[in-house]
């Protein structure tokens, strides 16, 4: 994990908080916003693996999330499937899928990796838009029931919630382990030195690729969880303003940090809420906010924030020579 | 037989109007490392420009070159102004442009309102072609007149002017065309110009065709990129092919398998990625 470590008891405040959170507010609307924040952080972490780890700009992301959601959806409240089997199968073929997409998108890198990536999803989109006997068109696809495992009662917002904050607790887990791990770096190092890794011998090609299935396994776990929170999907899930959306998660909170997505996710679902309570140009709002960030803060919102109050703090104490460049590091540039 | 004329000409409409989407985007994106996203968007935007032009009472022509100047002026402001100042940064550029086509979306909701326009035809264009029992309509041959026209014209200033000696110099090696002495950021303006005017061009030519409604800018943008992977990155040539391969697999998927026809353009994709990932006619891996 690198930037700015966090230490112990900020640490612990902050998961007393999150688990308190059902007490703390007691509005079900909250809790099921903070619902939709932990979903959109699942997605926005495995997202943050392929962009911020591997430095591989992808604006498809939400594939894994739609379709994983139409297959639950489909499978289990249509095709007379199980929970279980319905959740395995949508999962196991969204993971399926992104072998395909890793495929083909990793014929090109930079800019075309970014271009098939958005083709890709789009036409996905126009799958599920168009193909209407299967996927009910624009009208989207719901019936489905929450299910109860273990005798839990997922139609509870609070325990939704901590149901939910158990699969980001793992999903964070396993990206920590895996940014650890040998394939973690060095999928890091081909996010730097490409050729330099190529030449030491790596499988880049394999690297990136395995790493792009990781990311759209997790993509289809968030796909799961938010067809569960919605029980109903329509191809808006699947449009490129939801993969822009998880970008923009991914780069507000600082793009490879562990948990800046985390913090990007909350951010970007707490204003959209917000936004749209006033106003229903949530999309110009968005166009604008990316077009803000290259422009004034290209390393991230929360990074840019703290940089900007490092400034303030070294100027009105001369002395200090913390270097503001260690976290300006991670630039999306 | 009349089902495959009839669907191969409309097929040719419909690439008629992806190549002069994707001919603008293929050459900014060729000369300039620019994938502008927002390209979609100025179809559109040209389409609704236009539309209003004519509504306030002046004839398509005219509509025409309105739509086409006016998205020409604001790609060149935008151009001169954002773009240029993220030069030597491709990815900050494409959020740039990413940014830009929501906020030109929703733009075009908040004014020309959420329903479908149907945009009127030239009166001197409306009827059929007939020979013997086949019927077509005469825009969508004049559309198609109007492609190969302006294939022929970029064909021409690429290959044949100085002007075009220089982009193609620009496309094969940037920092050489500099050294030499070949003004690129002029260049640059012009090219980004030139495709923006012939998107929102081909958004108010369009119009009578597919009407226009929001959601058509995120409809032909996927078309447009999928034109240039199948073609190959800043080749004429390539984004004519693709552009009549995407046209015609399109028109027939519609009308063969109506819910599938979206399912067989991944087909093209993973063959040309597969087999050829410079695409069909290009040079340089995209």
């Amino acid at each position: 994990m690198r930037g700015p470590a966090f230490n112990a008891i900020p640490r612990l405040v902050v998961c007393a908080a999150l688990l308190a959170l059902p007490w703390l507010v007691t509005s079900d609307y909250y809790v099921n916003i903070a619902s939709q924040i932990v979903i959109a952080a699942i997605l926005a972490l495995s997202l943050n693996l392929l962009i911020g780890f591997g430095g591989m700009i992808s604006l498809g992301h939400a594939a894994y999330l739609g379709v994983a959601a139409y297959l639950t959806i489909y499978l289990t409240a249509h095709a007379g499937f199980g929970h279980l089997a319905g959740a395995l199968i949508a999962i196991g073929a969204t993971t399926v899928l992104a072998m395909l997409f890793g495929y083909l998108a990793l014929r090109a890198s930079g800019l075309g990796f970014l271009m098939i990536t958005l083709a890709l999803g789009q036409i996905l989109w126009g799958v599920a838009y168009r193909w209407a006997s299967l996927t009910g068109g624009d009208n989207g696809l719901g019936g489905l029931k929450r299910p109860h495992p273990f005798g839990l009662d997922l139609s509870n917002p609070a325990i939704f919630y901590y149901f939910v904050l158990f699969f980001l607790v793992i999903a964070i887990w396993c990206i920590a382990r895996f940014i650890q791990s040998g394939l973690g770096q060095s999928l890091q190092g081909t996010r730097d030195q490409p050729r330099r890794m190529r030449a030491l011998g790596y499988n880049v090609w394999l690297i990136q690729w395995l790493s792009f299935v990781f990311a759209g396994f997790w993509g289809a776990v968030a796909g799961l969880l938010y067809a569960y929170y919605h029980q109903f999907v329509s191809p808006q899930a699947l449009h490129l303003t939801t993969s822009a959306e998880t970008l923009l998660m991914v780069i507000a909170g600082g793009t490879g940090t562990l948990l800046g997505p985390v913090v990007g996710a909350a951010l970007v679902v707490i204003l959209k809420n917000v936004v749209s309570a006033y106003i229903t140009r949530w999309l110009i709002l968005l166009g604008v906010i990316f077009v803000a960030i290259v422009l004034f803060m290209p390393e991230g919102l929360v990074p840019g924030i703290t940089r900007g109050l490092r400034t303030l703090k070294r100027r009105t104490r001369p002395d200090e020579t913390a270097d503001a460049s260690s976290i300006a590091g991670d630039r999306i540039r | 037989m009349n089902f495959w004329i009839i669907q191969g000409l409309n097929g040719l409409a419909f690439g008629s109007l992806l190549f002069i989407l994707a001919s603008g985007f293929s050459l900014i994106f060729g000369l300039m490392r620019i994938v502008n996203l927002s390209h979609g968007a100025y179809f559109m935007l040209g389409a609704y420009v236009g539309l209003s032009a004519m509504e306030a009472g002046v004839n398509f022509w005219i509509a025409i070159l309105i739509g086409g100047g006016a998205i020409c002026i604001l790609g060149g402001v935008l151009e001169r102004f954002i773009l240029r100042r993220l030069t030597g940064q491709p990815l900050a550029q494409v959020l740039v442009t990413l940014g830009i086509a929501f906020i030109i979306a929703d733009t075009c909701v908040w004014i020309w309102t959420g329903d479908p326009r149907p945009v009127p035809m030239p009166s001197e264009l409306t009827g059929a072609f007939r020979i013997s029992h086949l019927a077509f309509p005469i825009y969508r041959l004049f559309v198609i007149g109007v492609a190969f026209a302006l294939a022929a014209a970029l064909w021409f200033l690429l290959e044949r002017s100085r002007l075009g000696a220089m982009i193609r110099a620009g496309v094969d090696d940037l920092p050489m065309a500099r050294a030499m002495g070949i003004r690129t950021s002029l260049l640059f303006s012009v090219v980004f110009c030139l495709g923006s005017a012939l998107a929102g061009a081909g958004g108010v030519l369009a119009g009578p065709i597919l009407s226009v409604y929001p959601g058509l800018d995120t409809d032909m943008l996927p078309l447009a990129l999928v034109v240039v992977i199948l073609g190959g990155v800043g080749s004429l040539l390539g984004a004519f092919v693709g552009s009549l391969i995407i046209g015609f697999i399109y028109s027939y998927g519609q009308a063969l398998f109506p819910d599938l026809a979206y399912v067989i353009l991944f087909l093209p994709m993973v063959l040309v990625l597969t087999l050829r990932p410079t695409g069909l006619f290009g040079r340089q891996a995209i």
